[in-house]
């Protein structure tokens, strides 16, 4: 399980940050959100990982602290997310307006020469 | 919770907060209530941030704080938002380029692009959250309350200029952002808490296994913050933003880079003071040579500057890195005196890019360029100006711009009588004046930092307002009204009022940097003594 979420937040991160690192706004957006969406991973796993746990409670079971998943990284994701999908929302418009503006989709608003 | 003074703290947030809301319910065709309700609520929070800093200053003991628990959850499980000098310093400054910018923007910005009303008040309650808040999580989310202000404000007015510079700006602080998570949640997984107090006192505490990884955890977040403070290699999406925004809009964003200075100065002295055992002191070294480089740079980029915004943002970089600077030296008696720093530059910076707006109105575009690459090839000077010269010489718009420009150009070059010479005084005299025996490499570093960057500005200012005021008018003198001219007065009037009243103002700030050098008054502040015993065991 800590693999397999190691390993998604990993190729994540990583083709985020090649695609930010891109010189087509579409590229960079794409990245960012990549990079949100690790992130998020991330968070979420902060709050322990298990797999085969009871969703609140074992049936019959007395409710025990231990058994139970940290509830703040999960409310932190919550939050995040629904920054993170504002903000890259405004990315876009920017995006569009920049494109509209130069008509072209690099990032320095000009095609490089040569 | 009783009485309407507790309830005076979160006044901040919510007078803008519900400003702006009622701005975006009356629609932005009715501009005159739109900006009547901004009037009103900038000067409320004028009026508020001055009664908090009585409120800060009056307990008279050096770990003042006043907490407000929010829902009236206890410290641990509720948000706190906390005012102590150091906020209350920030929200006066806040208030007052607020109300500047505010008042510029109502000649003509205003009318520039949609929703410019709404967006400063967003702003200045984001900027208001980010200085009051307690806790780590609250803090990401109204910096991106502010930020989300701010890419608003940074395109008002559209152009091709700002979309592009916008664009970056963007980008920039998104990945920022995504730095500040993952360092929250590692900071969280670690220590297991959110507030600021708590996780100060626990830092002591943490296992030795854990404590490279919380570190690492504290270091990504001082990145975030040193990316909106633009430390030297994190910073060069600055000067280019700043130069294409609008007047009032850059005015607002002067204070944003120290929003990343604040957030440094307020986690880095709490969690890392002498209470935090093993880490004391963590990353202060890289503090100081940041904030060197960062000084370098910005020397480098006044100097280079060709038009006098450009000249603006990098002096942005000079101030954000001599406060990074001096805050990572760690002496009390230094940090005093970035403070007093702090809250001379901000308006100084503020004023000038104001000014910058009305001494550029009447000049051709171009101007500034073709003027430094005459200096630099020697081209011929005055083509065809032997025709004489008939009437005043220097119409009074100019005069008035004049002094303003000198008054801005003695405060960001630290030249005496203004305060920006006393902040810098302030500054190296306690660096020099400790020990008698040997003054450290660092110190002889920032004295020279401090001293060369006030020449290059003085330098670049002076060319660049030789050619602005000197010059043979080109054609009509720029048509300036009062209520544009009034905000940059009223910024400059706060700089001579920090002069005259040196000595109060000068108290205020070292009692500031004492209690931030001693933490153990804002964690008692916050989470109340019986609690203390029983947390700590983690």
């Amino acid at each position: 399980m800590e693999l397999v979420v190691a390993l998604a937040i990993g190729v994540l991160t990583g083709s985020g940050v090649w695609l930010v690192l891109r010189s087509r706004t579409f590229q960079v957006i794409i990245g960012l959100s990549l990079l949100s969406y690790a992130v998020n991973l991330f968070i979420f796993s902060t709050g322990g990982l298990r797999s085969g746990a009871a969703p609140i409670l074992e049936r019959g079971a007395a409710g025990d602290l231990a058994t139970h998943a940290d509830p703040v990284p999960q409310a932190l994701v919550l939050t995040a997310i629904v920054i993170g999908f504002a903000t890259t929302a405004l990315f876009l418009v920017v995006l569009l307006a920049v494109r509209g503006l130069t008509g072209t989709d690099h990032v320095d608003g000009r095609e490089r020469e040569g | 919770m009783s009485g309407w003074a507790d309830h005076l703290v979160i006044a901040p947030i919510v007078v803008p907060l519900v400003a702006g809301g009622l701005m975006m319910l009356a629609g932005e065709g009715r501009r005159g209530l739109n900006a009547a309700l901004g009037l009103a609520s900038t000067a409320a929070l004028v009026v508020l941030a001055l009664a908090l800093l009585r409120l800060a200053d009056a307990a008279g003991q050096d770990a003042a704080v006043r907490v407000y628990r929010l829902g009236d959850w206890p410290a641990l499980f509720g948000i706190v938002l906390v005012l102590d000098r150091l906020s209350a310093l920030m929200l006066a400054l806040t208030a007052v380029l607020g109300l500047a910018a505010l008042a510029f923007s109502l000649a003509r910005w205003h009318r520039a692009g949609a929703h410019f009303h709404p967006l400063l008040q967003f702003q200045l309650m984001g900027l208001n959250g980010a200085f009051l808040t307690g806790d780590l999580f609250n803090l990401f989310v109204f910096f991106e309350v502010l930020l989300a202000a701010s890419y608003g404000l940074a395109l008002h007015g559209s152009g091709t200029a700002r979309v592009r510079a916008g664009l970056h700006y963007v980008a920039i602080n998104l990945a920022a952002s995504l730095l500040f998570l993952v360092a929250v949640s590692v900071v969280y997984g670690i220590s297991g808490t959110l507030n600021m107090a708590d996780l100060a006192r626990r830092m002591a505490g943490v296992a030795a296994e854990d404590r490279a990884l919380l570190e690492a955890g504290l270091a990504v977040l001082g990145v975030a913050f040193l990316v909106k403070a633009a430390m030297w290699p994190v910073g060069f999406w600055l000067p280019p933003t700043y130069a294409a925004a609008s007047a009032p809009a850059a005015a607002i964003l002067s204070i944003l880079s120290k929003v990343g200075v604040y957030a440094v100065l307020r986690l880095w002295l709490l969690l890392f003071g002498g209470e935090a055992g093993a880490s004391a002191g963590f990353g202060g070294a890289w503090l100081t040579a940041g904030g060197l480089l960062t000084i370098a740079f910005g020397t480098a980029a006044v100097l280079a500057a060709q038009n006098m915004a450009r000249l603006a943002g990098a002096s942005v970089l000079v101030s954000s890195g001599t406060l990074l600077a001096a805050v990572g030296a760690a002496q009390v008696g230094v940090t005093g005196g970035a403070l007093f720093y702090l809250a001379s530059s901000v308006p100084a910076i503020a004023a000038f890019f104001l000014l910058i707006e009305l001494v550029e109105r009447g000049r051709e575009v171009g101007a500034d360029v073709l003027a430094v690459t005459r200096e630099a090839f020697g081209g011929d000077e005055h083509p065809e100006d032997d025709e004489e010269e008939v009437g005043v010489a220097i119409p009074a718009t100019m005069a008035v711009l004049g002094l303003g420009f000198m008054g801005c150009g003695l405060l960001l070059a630290g030249l005496p009588p203004l305060s920006g010479f006393l902040a810098k005084f302030a500054m190296l005299a306690p660096l020099f004046g400790a020990g008698g025996d040997g003054v450290s490499a660092t110190a002889w570093a920032l004295l020279a930092a401090l001293i060369l960057s006030g020449l290059a500005t003085v330098v670049a200012m002076a060319r660049a307002g030789v050619d602005a005021f000197w010059a043979s008018p080109a054609g009509d003198a720029p048509r300036v009204r009062v209520v544009e001219a009034a905000p940059v007065a009223l910024l400059l009037g706060v700089c001579v009022g920090l002069t005259v009243l040196a000595g109060p103002v000068m108290g205020y700030m070292e009692a500031t940097a004492r209690s931030l050098h001693a933490p153990q008054g804002y964690v008692a502040g916050v989470l109340p003594a019986p609690d203390a015993a029983a947390g700590a065991g983690r």
